[in-house]
């Protein structure tokens, strides 16, 4: 009993600790929240993702001495890529810091959806480069999601450009089968509609092809594509279902050439399990793949060198790595943008805002940052949201990424009018009033 | 020597079979209902510790209110009735999708009849009740096969509902009201004009729906109901001898847990997520219920509560603590620690209590009786 008694009080005295030993904050400081996940089945491709967010806050830090002598304060919370916790690491992380969260990255579209409105709410704006809502490029509606780079509906567009090239041209897609095998959830679901247009459009067949979550279980699936044998697959995949749609593609025979993921389908943990067998597979590029570039050999002599990476040298350069280093460093730049006109102190998610709708990396700018080749210029405003609609196609080699294509643009007479519906629908039913993009400054 | 009987006179019957015959008992519960009506809404308006932000109130109280409400649910059925069910997940999804569905206006085209259902978009509150009781509704049906089948049986009977309800929820786009990604928004929360928004009031909203439902529960089983559910439960030969029904019994379980698990469905979705996915009501919702109900302690509604907060709040706890003491963790050693520590404490609770919180409670009042005289 006398055991238990103390146990108890050393419990509560450690709980108490923790309750008020809040950590001596210094106030020069900007919090940022980092959403990620190491565990779980999609740990493989959000561990990489992670390391290059943090590998680049550091570097910012440990080279420059923050943005503009304001240090980056950033802290870890593990989502395992599910909605509930990530809702939970949200609000654990949204006011800590002098000024509270400058802006979020949930790395998953689920955690999007359940963040849009309490982020309009908390006034933090939610990032989210190459996924997410596709409606929210429309910022008239969506004044705090920010889809940065690219929705998925431009990614729809662009891989069927690329189709239509492989062909031969656009009119070559008449009566073809195009079959999208999706994650069941709502990343997966997002191009749908867009696709939708687009067979309607070009006249091809489209048949989506749902695999349940996480996606390890495939086999019914690829027997339908083995009956219906579509011109090409579309794979909307993630983490570990990635690898075995490739797996199974395999086994029964579907040629990888004619499989085109989308950006989050192309990264090395998502054809290194198969193999061999992943050799010909193809996905599209968020503007940038892998590959080092100038900022790299930053971050290798002031992080690596010192001993303070995040990750081993060798998977400095992956694609998804680089992804997330892209991704920090648009905030890092928007916070930036954000000072000058609010000044050269923390600021609040509200201004930083600001800064996020204002900001245009030229590419001088972007040449200055070290990102010159892994990304075009961006322009972001009140009424596009996305900021740049460029992607391009690689193709795995058995080693490593070839880039095998142009540029493509997605077309956006195609995907404006689908966003002006999807999201007057989400502001009727939100009852939201639509800001007026000309009045913006 | 504070928690003792003696001296308290029941001069009445209505005293005696009071639902709290002691008066201890009763002033705690006073004294609980007054901090989660008074004291945390307080609290958290002038922003006094622990209510410094938002986290305690969004992430911790309000999933932990709803979970408790549909572990009270659970329990009704696992715990009094005895049937084991792994559809709680699902009859919370009917839930949640029910009242979204009424609350934006249901619209059914019979085109070959040439007619069709259309019903206005309904008052939230409205909804949700009657989500609720679509719920109990599905919930019979799938109690039905709980008047051939038991054990373990059923409980593969009840998780045929689960797949069936993800299924149908992922799939057909009618119950999304045909949104393209298949997530659904919750409409306003507006309660006759007074509009549901920050924490505080959705806590309140849900700690309203908690109590009254959790003293309903408490009241029903203790009840001629509750009794033939228990009677149903210790053997169910011995209760039809005696002369309960087992079709009636057994149902009224079913209809009166799946109605409280629907209600909490829909809280979840509409107060505490705002917008969800099929995902929010998966086959691992459905466990952790059982869960809870397991540890909480099979037949107690207060073992519900306590259950709730275990599965809910100890892993977050876990989670927070590294870094709150600044240890220098990284997220995913401290995630996998995480599991450790909690897979470890349930194993280390159900070996020296299997019988769940419940029982520790209920020894724990036993030995303040005789203290400081024990034998």
């Amino acid at each position: 009993m006398a055991n238990i008694a103390r146990n108890v009080l050393i419990l509560a005295a450690a709980l108490s600790g923790a309750a008020f030993s809040a950590p001596a904050v210094a106030q020069n400081e900007q919090f940022i929240p980092i959403l990620s996940y190491r565990t779980g089945p999609y740990a493989v491709n959000g561990a990489p993702y992670a390391n290059g967010v943090v590998d680049y806050y550091n570097l910012i830090n440990e080279r420059d001495g923050g943005i503009n002598g304001v240090k980056i304060l950033f802290e870890e919370c593990e989502t395992a890529y599910a909605t509930d916790k990530g809702v939970e690491c949200y609000e654990r992380l949204k006011s800590k810091g002098p000024t509270g969260a400058a802006f979020i990255n949930p790395l998953s579209t689920g955690i999007t959806f359940a963040l849009t409105e309490k982020t309009a709410t908390d006034k933090i704006p939610i990032i989210t480069m190459g996924y997410g809502r596709a409606d929210s490029k429309n910022g008239a509606v969506f004044a705090y999601n920010f889809p940065l780079l690219g929705t998925y509906w431009s990614a729809a567009d662009i891989a069927i450009q690329h189709v239509a090239k492989e062909l031969g041209g656009f009119d070559k897609l008449k009566g073809r089968k195009i079959s999208l095998l999706y994650h069941d959830s709502p990343y997966g679901k997002e191009p749908i509609p867009m696709l939708q247009v687009l067979a309607q459009k070009y006249g091809f067949e489209f048949t989506p092809i749902p695999v349940t979550h996480p996606g390890v279980e495939q086999k019914s699936q690829w027997l339908a594509i083995r009956q219906q044998r579509p011109d090409y697959v579309l794979v909307w995949g993630w983490g570990v279902m990635n690898s075995t749609a490739i797996k199974e593609a395999a086994a029964v025979a579907y040629p990888r050439e004619k499989m085109i993921g989308v950006w989050w389908s192309g990264a090395e943990p998502d054809v290194t399990p198969a193999g061999d067998q992943a050799t010909g597979y193809k996905s599209l590029m968020l503007q940038h793949g892998a590959g080092k570039f100038p900022v790299h050999a930053d971050v290798e002599k002031y992080i690596y060198a010192k001993g303070k990476g995040s990750t081993e040298p060798a998977k400095i350069g992956e694609v998804l790595y680089n992804r997330g280093m892209t991704n920090a460093m648009l905030g890092v730049e928007a916070i930036r943008k954000a000072q000058e006109k609010f000044g050269k102190k923390p600021l609040t998610g509200e201004q930083v805002r600001w800064g996020l709708e204002n900001l245009i990396l030229t590419a001088a700018r972007i040449k200055e940052l070290g990102f010159e080749g892994m990304l075009k210029p961006v322009s972001i405003s009140c009424s596009d949201h996305e900021g740049a609609r460029y992607g391009r196609v690689q193709q795995w080699d058995g080693k490593g990424w070839k880039v095998i294509s142009d540029w493509y643009t997605a077309d956006e007479s195609l995907i404006e009018p689908l966003v002006a519906d999807v999201s007057a629908k989400y502001a009727a039913e939100k009852k939201i009033k639509p800001r007026d993009c000309a009045k913006e400054t | 020597m504070l928690y003792r009987e003696a001296g308290q006179f029941k001069t009445t019957y209505a005293e005696d079979m009071a639902i709290f015959p002691i008066r201890q008992d009763r002033i705690a519960l006073a004294i609980l209902l007054g901090i989660a009506f008074i004291g945390v809404p307080l609290l958290a308006t002038f922003r006094i510790w622990p209510f410094g932000s938002d986290y305690l109130l969004w992430a911790i109280l309000l999933p932990f209110l709803i979970l408790a409400l549909a572990a009270i649910g659970t329990n009704i059925l696992v715990g009094y009735c005895g049937q084991i069910s792994l559809g709680s997940g699902a009859f919370m999804a009917i839930g949640a999708y029910s009242a979204y569905k009424l609350a934006t206006g249901v619209h059914i085209p019979l085109a070959s009849l040439g007619f069709a259902i259309a019903i206005p978009p309904l008052p939230v509150l409205a909804s949700i009740l009657l989500g609720g009781f679509m719920s109990a509704g599905v919930g019979i049906l799938f109690g039905i096969p709980s008047l051939r089948i038991k054990g373990l049986y059923l409980a593969v009977a009840t998780l045929a509902a689960q797949f069936f309800f993800d299924w149908a929820f992922l799939r057909l786009p009618w119950f999304t009201n045909y949104a393209p990604s298949g997530s659904v928004n919750a409409p306003e929360l507006d309660f006759f004009g007074v509009v549901v928004r920050t924490p505080v009031e959705r806590y309140l909203l849900c700690l309203l729906f908690v109590t009254v439902l959790a003293v309903l529960a408490k009241n029903l089983v203790r009840g001629n109901l509750g009794r033939q559910w228990m009677a149903i439960r210790d053997m169910d030969i011995a209760a039809e001898l005696i002369g309960i029904r087992p079709l009636y019994a057994k149902l009224t379980a079913f209809a009166v847990s799946s109605f409280i698990i629907g209600v909490a469905g829909a809280l979840w979705g509409f107060v505490y997520l705002g917008s969800w996915e099929p995902l929010a009501f998966s086959i691992e919702r459905s466990l952790d219920l059982l869960f809870m109900v397991i540890i909480g302690g099979l037949g107690s509604i207060m073992g519900s509560f306590i259950g709730a907060a275990f599965i809910l709040i100890v892993p977050i706890l876990l989670n927070v603590l590294p870094t709150e003491l600044g240890l220098p963790l990284s997220t995913q050693t401290i995630t996998h620690l995480q599991f450790i520590i909690f897979g470890s404490l349930i194993c280390y609770l159900l070996i020296k209590e299997p019988h769940g919180f419940a029982r520790l409670i209920s020894i724990g009042k036993e030995k303040l009786r005789l203290w400081p005289f024990p034998y």
